[in-house]
């Protein structure tokens, strides 16, 4: 897979996001800070959605490096239980379907929707084994 | 000193869009037209606090003012920063050390959403790449969640649009001047749901000029007497939800600066939100009303429902909140929309609201605002 960058995701198959411990307090922060106060650990691959919204409006470039074209996109914060709240994309899902504590399972989109070959951003689609509410 | 420091002299430039006048010289227009009000002259100013994010440095003012010496101090603080410089100004009177001085803020964005680059944040480039360095998707996310866990209803989003463009027909200062429909809200095109391109406020130009002095100097002046009883400036505690968060702790979202600065403010002043006839709450978005109504002590969450739908926040409700239209109709010149809040307090405490004057005499009133990366201030003023 060719991460959107390095030190998002485990090599493992499937993957999953590589959040950061600070030493100091156990906290969980996503993604890993650079530098000794953090370690790296990784992270659950499901959860229940947070809160979201969708992007309705290309955003502006600098910084958004994706395509011209562009299609609304929904955006996910994922509770990972007992570790942090990440933010991600939200995928595979009818923006008429999307609620709050829907069970959730990692994956990734591409930054090109017409692109499989661009790079992976993490993101999260309803879980295979149940799409019920928390 | 003894006694509370005074604001004795308000001006304002009108916010929105001045093509042809730069952000500083909107400040100065705003500085000549407060000195007017308190009768007073430049060289009497003793000091001053300005604020501006992307409109150049505010003690270059002097230029056009006049070289008098007096001391000038630059303030860059975010959305705080008129706060911060009103904060600084009454410290100085405070401190004995002044007897009048100014506190000012003015600005210019571009068109459209601010765009922020990550590493002015400490964010990798991956994340602004991806398109999470969004403003409105924070908002937006932000609402979604207290909408769920506290039955506020789209409908009340809307509510709160329809009163800002309502109130703000009557404020010359402000910038969308007509009225909206709440239905056209409702159905406006969608820039983040559950949030229409109505429920936004969006950068803008505009400039505040407030003078304080010392009670004995306000005496002197003859001016009405309106006293800042508190000005709280805070940051935020752990576990906050802000913007341009790749992470938030479980738990989060709760805790906010703004609970801190009202907090602390309401006990320097020592009343409580019952005892606030008006108050001007940062209403960046329409649900950034409703949360702040909550996060300052005014209602419980999820009161909001029955408050908006009773109209208790209209201007002749129980608790009038953004009587000139707030962000909503006002825009974000961010160095001088706090002032603004406190510009428009000091209307209403004088009874020179016009046809959005809040009814009943007002003695005290409230402002606040919030902002990146967790910043908020808070006045309480007393007539």
């Amino acid at each position: 897979m060719h991460a959107i960058a390095e030190g998002l995701f485990t090599d493992e198959a499937p993957p999953r996001l590589i959040g950061g411990r600070e030493r100091t307090s156990g906290r969980i922060v996503f993604p890993c800070p650079p530098g000794a106060a953090y370690e790296p650990v990784a992270l659950s691959r499901t959860g229940r959605l947070w809160s979201w919204t969708i992007q309705r409006y290309r955003p502006k470039s600098p910084p958004y490096a994706g395509p011209d074209t562009f299609r609304p996109w929904p955006v996910a914060y994922v509770e990972l239980p007992g570790e942090v709240i990440v933010e991600a994309r939200l995928t595979d899902v009818a923006f008429d379907q999307i609620s709050i504590g829907m069970a959730l399972e990692l994956t990734s989109v591409p930054l090109d929707p017409d692109n499989a070959a661009s790079a992976q951003i993490p993101a999260f689609r309803p879980a295979a084994t149940t799409g019920a509410a928390a | 000193m003894s006694g509370d420091v005074c604001i004795v002299g308000v001006g304002i430039h009108p916010f929105g869009r001045t093509d042809g006048l730069s952000g500083l010289e909107q400040g100065v227009f705003a500085v000549q037209q407060a000195l007017g009000d308190a009768g007073i002259a430049w060289p009497d100013i003793q000091f001053a606090y300005g604020s501006s994010d992307a409109a150049g440095n505010p003690d270059t003012m002097v230029d056009r003012l006049g070289l008098t010496g007096v001391q000038f101090i630059n303030v860059r603080n975010g959305c705080a920063a008129g706060g911060s410089a009103l904060f600084s100004a009454q410290m100085a009177i405070k401190s004995g050390e002044f007897d009048i001085g100014l506190a000012v803020g003015f600005d210019k964005h571009p068109r459209g959403a601010f765009n922020a680059l990550p590493a002015e944040y400490n964010l990798p480039d991956w994340y602004g790449d991806a398109g999470f360095m969004i403003t409105t998707q924070f908002f937006a996310a932000k609402i979604t969640r207290y909408m769920h866990l506290h039955g506020i209803s789209r409908t009340t989003l809307g509510r709160v649009a329809e009163k800002a463009f309502r109130n703000a027909v009557h404020a010359p200062h402000a910038w969308r001047r007509e009225p909206v429909a709440l239905d056209d809200i409702l159905n406006g095109a969608l820039v983040s749901d559950p949030y229409s391109k109505f429920m936004f406020c969006s950068p803008a130009e505009g400039g505040v000029a407030l003078i304080l002095a010392s009670e004995k100097k306000a005496r002197e002046l003859g001016k009405p007497l309106v006293r800042l009883k508190a000005a709280t400036m805070r940051t935020r505690p752990t576990k906050s939800f802000e913007v341009f968060a790749p992470s938030i702790d479980i738990g989060g979202g709760t805790a906010t600066a703004t609970r801190i600065a009202s907090a602390d403010a309401f006990r320097m002043a020592g009343i409580g939100p019952e005892d606030i006839a008006l108050a001007q709450l940062q209403d960046t978005e329409a649900g950034a009303e409703i949360m702040h109504m909550a996060e300052n002590g005014f209602c419980a969450d999820g009161e909001q429902e029955a408050w908006l739908a009773e109209g208790r926040t209209e201007i002749g409700g129980t608790l009038p909140v953004n009587t000139d239209g707030g962000c909503l109709a006002c825009g974000e010149p961010i160095g001088a929309s706090g002032l603004r809040q406190v510009y428009e307090n000091v209307v209403q405490l004088r009874g020179d609201g016009g046809s959005r004057q809040v009814p009943g005499a007002p003695r005290t009133a409230y402002s606040h605002v919030y902002g990146a990366p967790g910043v908020s201030a808070v006045t309480i003023l007393e007539r």
